[in-house]
């Protein structure tokens, strides 16, 4: 992936309305500073009050929502807020993950409980989500807006690492999701999209590999800048033409 | 007729009544629904979502317990969360029956209400319309501290004839967009992915308005008679579009509830044709109006003299609905929300007259509180 400036001249995300999960930390946060500086109107959802409101003080216009997308109770709330705050929705980004067990672990050595939760945060967390805002994407879509969703996807979705079994386990079923998905909302002009961002320095990468040299990693900034130029590519052209479309940086996961 | 009290938006048992333009009525099964609409013909439903719109709180001047749900508001714009017209009553909850609920305290201009000890969310009491339990409320706060104040201590709306408390996410149609209702549009439950496939495989059009569904019973006979109260919606761009090519090309406009034909129906009464934009409805339709706009409806199954049953007079004659209502009976048809429906087309050669404009019924002033 290459570092570079965002050329503002196509900006397709200016005034689109943008949800962002686990947007606190890592990732989600480079996502909520990216989408922000290129004109997108952003929520993001996280579980912790205290530090959604130093990232939204420190980005001016977003709003944060506190909660937690691996319990189903939660799921609504967040949504009502989201769209309350957005005014509908365009842009919904499922990047909150866990790992499951920290430090990682064998298959054999995984406590039941630690890959439930790297289910429902990475599976039926953003099913959930996707579930209950599909009027809102279709709306926008009907509208003309355009909408995607983007599932944070990993190599660890499609490679067998040992000890990623409860992640890359969760990884793989949220990719093939998205793939079923796909198939499914098309014709509702919703795009979805499984995207690998590759390893970044984050507090998930430094939970799963303590020891990794974290000069070796990407910046999780350089991450989101192709992530969301993925986005932009799948949203509908201007209609001023010739935008020129750039090839998605970050990596889409192949089977 | 049954009260329907599971809450299960597609039991795959649902039943539908359907009337013909002839009069003649027959049974059929919900999920059977697409075939009673013919290529051309456009299916419009409304997208709202519910609002938690059910708060219990404490009346700060006289520390008694207070519920309010909310029931109207000025528009569908969703940083328009300040000001609403709401319905109070006293202690207990929908597990008694509205009529049966105890008075709310005794309330004045200017009192404060607080809901939630975490979080809390305030409002304060600006007037009354007309009744001592119909209050214009407003929210202090910014209108995000609206939103997590009512996705925090707000619950869907419901009544005694469902035993279980009810979460958002059962009252959350498969298409909800805009969260402006406040009590779920309950016809779009039948509206679901599949059916929206289906539809475009066939040929049949499909587009969606938002009208902010308000209360269906108020538990006080002469608030009831004001229902249903004035309801703000908003028709996009392409279905007001599509309703004008459907109805150039001799397709029929179907309305998937009342919602829908009160938005549709009260735009075209305004311009004279449905028109992209906000509005607010404040008519009534029932039998003494013409249709202009809609051509068939699905709706529940409703019992004479509720405001719903009243609009479906505008559809089909006394004789034909009195022949429905018995049929309805006689099969054991569920009601209420998460009810059985109805298909009804408009009966041809209705002997209408056309002073509907002089015969409509308003609920006066209303809204002038909350702008």
């Amino acid at each position: 992936m290459t570092d570079h400036q965002y050329d503002h001249s196509s900006n397709r995300l200016e005034g689109v309305r943008a949800a962002i999960t686990g947007g606190t930390s890592g990732l989600g946060l480079a996502l909520v500073r990216e989408l922000t500086a290129r004109g997108a109107r952003v929520a993001f959802i996280a579980r912790t009050a205290s530090s959604i409101e130093e990232v939204a003080r420190s980005n001016h216009g977003t709003s944060g929502i506190v909660g937690d997308v691996s319990k189903k109770p939660e799921i609504h709330p967040i949504v009502l807020q989201v769209l309350g705050a957005l005014g509908g929705l365009d842009v919904l980004i499922n990047n909150a993950s866990s790992l499951g067990p920290t430090p990682l672990a064998l298959l054999g050595d995984t406590e039941c409980e630690d890959f439930e939760l790297a289910l429902t945060t990475n599976v039926l967390g953003p099913f959930r989500l996707t579930k209950a805002l599909l009027g809102a994407l279709s709306a926008s879509a009907r509208e003309g807006t355009g909408s995607v969703v983007l599932n944070v996807s990993s190599d660890a979705a499609i490679n067998a690492y040992p000890e990623w079994g409860a992640y890359g386990a969760s990884k793989a079923a949220l990719h093939h999701m998205t793939r079923i998905w796909r198939e499914e909302v098309a014709a509702e002009g919703i795009r979805m999209l499984s995207l690998d961002p590759g390893d970044m320095d984050t507090p998930l990468h430094a939970a799963a590999v303590p020891g990794a040299d974290r000069t070796s990693l990407e910046r999780p900034a350089t991450a989101a800048r192709g992530l969301a130029d993925a986005i932009e590519s799948a949203m509908p052209t201007p209609s001023i033409s010739g935008g020129g479309r750039r090839a998605p940086a970050a990596s889409e996961v192949r089977e | 007729m049954i009260a329907a009290d599971r809450p299960v938006q597609r039991p795959r048992n649902a039943r539908m009544l359907v009337v013909d333009a002839g009069g003649r009525i027959r049974h059929a099964f919900r999920s059977r629904f697409i075939d009673l609409l013919r290529p051309g013909d456009l299916l419009v439903a409304n997208d709202a979502a519910t609002l938690p719109a059910s708060l219990h709180g404490v009346h700060l001047r006289s520390g008694d317990s207070i519920e309010v749900r909310l029931a109207g508001r000025p528009s569908v714009a969703l940083d328009d969360v300040q000001t609403f017209s709401a319905l109070v009553f006293g202690t207990g909850d929908f597990r008694t029956r509205t009529e049966d609920r105890p008075l709310p305290p005794s309330l004045e201009t200017g009192d404060r209400v607080e809901f939630g000890s975490v979080g809390k969310l305030t409002a304060t009491i600006e007037g009354f319309f007309d009744h001592p339990r119909l209050v214009a409320l407003r929210f202090g706060g910014s209108a995000g501290d609206v939103w997590s104040g009512l996705a925090r201590h707000g619950r869907p709306i419901q009544y005694a004839h469902m035993p279980a408390a009810l979460e958002l996410g059962d009252v959350w149609t498969p298409i909800a967009a805009m969260p402006v209702a406040f009590e779920a549009p309950s016809a779009t439950f039948a509206v679901d992915w599949r059916l929206i496939g289906a539809l475009r495989a066939r040929g049949i059009g499909f587009q969606t308005i938002t009208l902010a569904a308000g209360l269906s019973s108020t538990g006080d006979s002469e608030l009831d008679k004001r229902l249903p109260l004035d309801e703000p919606y908003r028709i996009p761009e392409n279905t007001a579009h599509a309703i004008r090519l459907c109805r150039t090309r001799g397709g029929r406009v179907v309305a998937a509830g009342t919602t829908v034909v009160r938005a549709l129906e009260h735009s075209a009464s305004v311009h004279g044709h449905v028109r992209a934009g906000d509005g607010l409805a404040t008519q009534r339709v029932g039998p003494a109006r013409q249709l202009r706009i809609v051509d068939a409806i699905l709706s529940g199954t409703h019992e004479p003299g509720v405001s719903h049953f009243e609009l479906l007079r505008a559809f089909a004659d006394d004789d034909t609905l009195a022949a429905a209502t018995a049929e309805l009976e006689a099969f054991g048809y569920r009601t209420h929300e998460f009810g059985d429906s109805v298909f009804i087309e408009q009966i041809a050669n209705r002997n209408l007259t056309r002073s509907d404009a002089a015969l409509e019924t308003t609920v006066p002033a209303l809204t002038s509180l909350l702008m």
